[in-house]
């Protein structure tokens, strides 16, 4: 069942009419007659839970909001979605740019938010005039503007383009951007929800959260709760990519199982030119990588479902985490050294450089992966790596720091046998991949 | 005003105010209790939360909540709450976390001290020598960059810098004109004051009082001695701008540098103006009050300055940390004949001579 992408490929569903000739802002003229702290209420009946990366239960953010008096509140949406292999977010805003202006209407009124803002990544350079005149025709239609719908409820909602930069899609960092500053994270307490966007009460929710807050309204929380799986409820978008016949973004349920989301032809219709499959990184590049043994059944040798609890089942040892949806696919051909460096000077990159184990600690472990990669490795540099990220993780600011630590990580856990190859082989590492050795089909059991 | 509340770090409780850290907790104990901090600074706003030395262990929350916290905090931005109980030198961990960064902050720092004017009170060398290890496990080339001048009287050595964000933070919170801040990010970031602007503030010198290394240095002081040649006097004067207290560092009848005075914790006291640091180096402009004392558990106070190192609670505390001695408590000399005045210098009335540090005892 599609909840959010049912109409996306209705002809001219981008623009106002069509959206509104099939069912577009009923959310709204429901909402409106609904008390901010009922549609809250609904939000938390629902379970919906952050789409962004950490899924933290909406309904229960939302009720932190402080609501102090004359102090004007704020709703951003996190639109940077710039997590390595996360795209959804852009598919949504690109084809359904109505239905997150619809959700973030509803929202806001849910919140107080009188000024809404958009914050996008700056690559996504040609969404920002989708999404303006999705709310020019909004508001021509009276959804936004002063007193909107005579409900006497004023809502204006601003796109703002960031510049670029992975670490702006931190909320706090979000925020400091979005106030002109220096995209550096700020130290927490206060949270947002007390003090955030120019020290008012804000709530940062990603793009797909407050799309989903429309077909909870329109059916109703607890509708919206009996979809899906234990805490994993409603729908979820996966942009999935690499070495896969059909990559793309796909709206699925989420007792979905994860072998059918990759070989059925439903979805991503398996694995090109025959190869099989060796690991997959089922939610955006800061999640751990599996190996497929490990990926298609949990530690109890149960058939891995696409939802938040399955994927983590058995913890980092044996498990991962849906993380932002982000699905990353690789067969028997890739490197998972070569993978894991590219990865970590990602994050190297993308560092703020505020809190020392960061800062320097990604560097480091970029430069040890790329001598292992191209063949000036030790032995020592294994474990090594493992006592840098060790000595990162849970010791930063921001969560940058664990996303930069937990893909090395999970790359020496489950592939140590194929790093240390790469050391002892060097120059053979230089031609050809190490392959499948034991991680893909027939599939060992791993009993933890 | 409420009333206070009870936190326990390092089996020591103690009363504090509501509203105070952990890290302000700590020093209020006293002695090797309190974390190390390389970016946090009572003084100036907003600092601290960045190097992540402070790091220490709540393993009860509050007597209302005593769920341990997940994750190390960071000490100078987390507030005490009633009946918390904190680990810092007593706990594995922290040691262990404290053992990387220091690791991780001397990873790009060129270990060039021989010729650093900061040698010798520098807190990255305390800190390496608290938890540091004799060798180093990063075989890569450092980051560098040439040392560049910023205004007439200071000279940045971006090489040496561990971004702290003191400087920054005193450059926007002490002068009205913002121009000093950082450019890039990740571990190429740097301090800048964007195309080397000139920092010609009346208070701008306090940055290189408030740089933990030696990465901002007086010019009018390069090279011209060892800190530990010199001895430091608490001195003042009439000064039209600032409270004209200062330290004066003298060899002999010279003044080499003058500095504003600093605590215990290595905070500035009260800021000075740069007349005073830069233009007032004539024994004669000033009164002299008499020989520092330094108390700081630093490599600076071993055995040259003061009589005593630590704080005098410390025996009490050696036998609460369960054994865990500071090596900073040790006497350097035990160890090293190198520079061993015969005599503690605060014992000499005014100034030492070269005379004083040439003849080992
Ligand atoms: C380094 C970093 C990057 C992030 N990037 C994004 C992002 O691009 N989009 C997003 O929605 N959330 C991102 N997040 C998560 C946000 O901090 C925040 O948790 C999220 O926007 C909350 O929305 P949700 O509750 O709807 O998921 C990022 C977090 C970190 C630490
Ligand atoms: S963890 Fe990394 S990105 Fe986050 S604040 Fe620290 S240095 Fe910046
Ligand atoms: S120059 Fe000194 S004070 Fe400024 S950030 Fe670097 S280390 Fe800190
Ligand atoms: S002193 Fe607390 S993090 Fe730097």
């Amino acid at each position: 069942m599609k909840l959010l992408l049912e109409n996306a490929h209705i002809e001219g569903i981008r623009y106002y009419e069509a959206y509104r000739k099939h069912g577009g802002y009923r959310s709204v003229e429901k909402a409106l007659k609904m008390t901010p702290d009922e549609i809250v209420e609904e939000v938390k009946k629902s379970g919906l839970r952050g789409r962004g990366g950490a899924g933290f239960p909406t309904g229960m953010k939302w009720s932190f909001l402080a609501k102090p008096e004359g102090v004007p509140r704020h709703l951003v949406c996190n639109a940077d979605e710039s997590e390595p292999g996360t795209f959804k977010d852009r598919y949504l805003m690109e084809f359904l740019p109505h239905l997150l202006i619809e959700g973030l209407i509803v929202s806001s009124f849910a919140l107080g938010s009188n000024a809404t803002y958009i914050y996008i990544r700056g690559e996504y350079a040609w969404i920002p005039d989708i999404l303006e005149q999705a709310i020019a025709e909004a508001k021509n239609n009276g959804w936004l503007g002063k007193n909107i719908q005579n409900s006497g409820f004023d809502c204006e909602i601003y796109v703002q383009r960031g510049g670029g930069a992975y670490i702006c899609g931190e909320e706090t960092a979000l925020i400091e951007s979005l106030e002109g500053k220096r995209g550096n994270p700020r130290i927490k307490p206060p949270f947002p929800a007390i003090a955030g966007l120019w020290m008012r009460p804000t709530v940062v929710n990603n793009v797909e959260t407050l799309a989903a807050v429309v077909p909870i309204i329109n059916m109703g929380g607890e509708e919206y709760g009996k979809l899906g799986v234990g805490r994993s409820t409603g729908t979820k978008l996966m942009s999935a990519c690499g070495n896969l016949n059909k990559p793309g973004v796909y709206e699925i349920p989420f007792d979905l199982t994860v072998e059918e989301f990759i070989f059925s032809d439903e979805y991503c219709g398996g694995i090109p030119n025959g190869k099989r499959l060796k690991a997959c990184i089922p939610g955006g590049s800061s999640v751990p990588i599996l190996p497929t043994n490990l990926l298609l059944k949990d530690s109890k040798g149960e058939a891995r479902q696409m939802n938040y609890e399955s994927l983590s089942e058995g913890g980092f040892a044996t498990g991962t985490m849906l993380g932002s949806g982000g699905f990353i696919v690789l067969d028997e051909d890739q490197c998972v050294v070569r993978h894991t460096m590219s990865l970590a000077r990602f994050y190297n990159h993308e560092s703020c450089g505020q809190c020392s184990p960061c800062r320097e600690g990604t560097g480091w472990m970029y430069k040890i992966l790329k001598n292992i990669e191209y063949g000036k490795g030790r032995k020592e540099d294994i474990d090594l790596l493992w006592d840098i990220q060790r000595r990162i993780e849970g010791n930063t600011i921001c969560p940058l720091g664990d996303a930069a630590a937990w893909p090395v990580a999970a790359a020496i856990r489950h592939f140590r046998d194929e790093f240390e190859w790469h050391i002892d082989h060097a120059e053979e590492a230089q031609t050809r991949n190490f392959g499948l050795a034991h991680y893909a089909d027939p599939l060992p059991v791993v009993t933890a | 005003m409420a009333d206070n509340i009870k936190v326990t770090i390092d089996n020591i409780t103690i009363d504090v105010a509501p509203g105070t850290t952990i890290l302000e907790a700590a020093r209020q104990i006293g002695g090797e209790v309190a974390p190390p901090t390389m970016c946090y600074y009572s003084k100036l706003k907003g600092s601290g939360g960045k190097c992540r030395t402070c790091l220490v262990e709540v393993s009860k929350g509050s007597e209302k909540d005593p769920r341990p916290m997940p994750k190390l905090v960071a000490s100078c931005r987390t507030g005490v709450m009633d009946g918390m109980e904190v680990k810092s030198m007593t706990s594995d961990k922290v040691i262990d976390a404290r053992k990387g960064v220091t690791e991780f902050l001397l990873l790009n720092h060129p270990l060039d001290c021989p010729v650093c004017d900061q040698a010798g009170e520098c807190h990255l060398q305390d800190l390496s020598y608290e938890n540091g290890s004799a060798d180093t496990r990063f075989e890569f080339e450092r980051r560098t960059f040439e040392p560049e001048d910023i205004g007439p009287n200071i000279q940045l050595h971006m090489n040496r810098c561990i971004m702290c964000f003191r400087c920054v933070f005193t450059a926007d919170q002490l002068t009205n004109t913002r121009e000093h801040g950082i450019l890039d990010r990740g571990d190429h970031a740097r301090i800048s004051t964007c195309i080397s602007k000139a920092l010609d503030n009346e208070f701008i010198g306090n940055v290189i009082d408030v740089c933990p290394v030696g990465a901002l240095t007086d010019k009018t002081f390069r090279f011209k001695n060892r800190v530990w040649f010199t001895k430091p006097v608490d001195a003042h004067r009439d000064c039209p701008t600032c409270s004209g207290k200062a330290r004066l560092w003298m060899r002999g009848e010279e003044v080499f540098r003058v500095t504003a005075r600093k605590d215990e914790w290595g905070e500035v006291e009260e800021w000075i103006c740069n007349t005073c640091r830069f233009e007032t180096k004539d024994a004669k402009d000033w009164v002299v009050e008499g020989p520092t004392k330094v108390n700081r558990h630093s490599v600076i106070s071993q055995g040259h300055y003061a009589g005593k190192v630590g704080t005098a609670k410390q025996p009490v505390l050696i036998d609460k940390v369960i054994g865990k001695q500071p090596k900073l408590t040790f006497d350097i000399h035990s160890e090293s004949e190198v520079n061993k005045p015969n005599i503690h210098l605060s014992q000499i009335e005014g100034p030492a001579h070269s005379d004083d540090f040439n003849t080992p005892g």
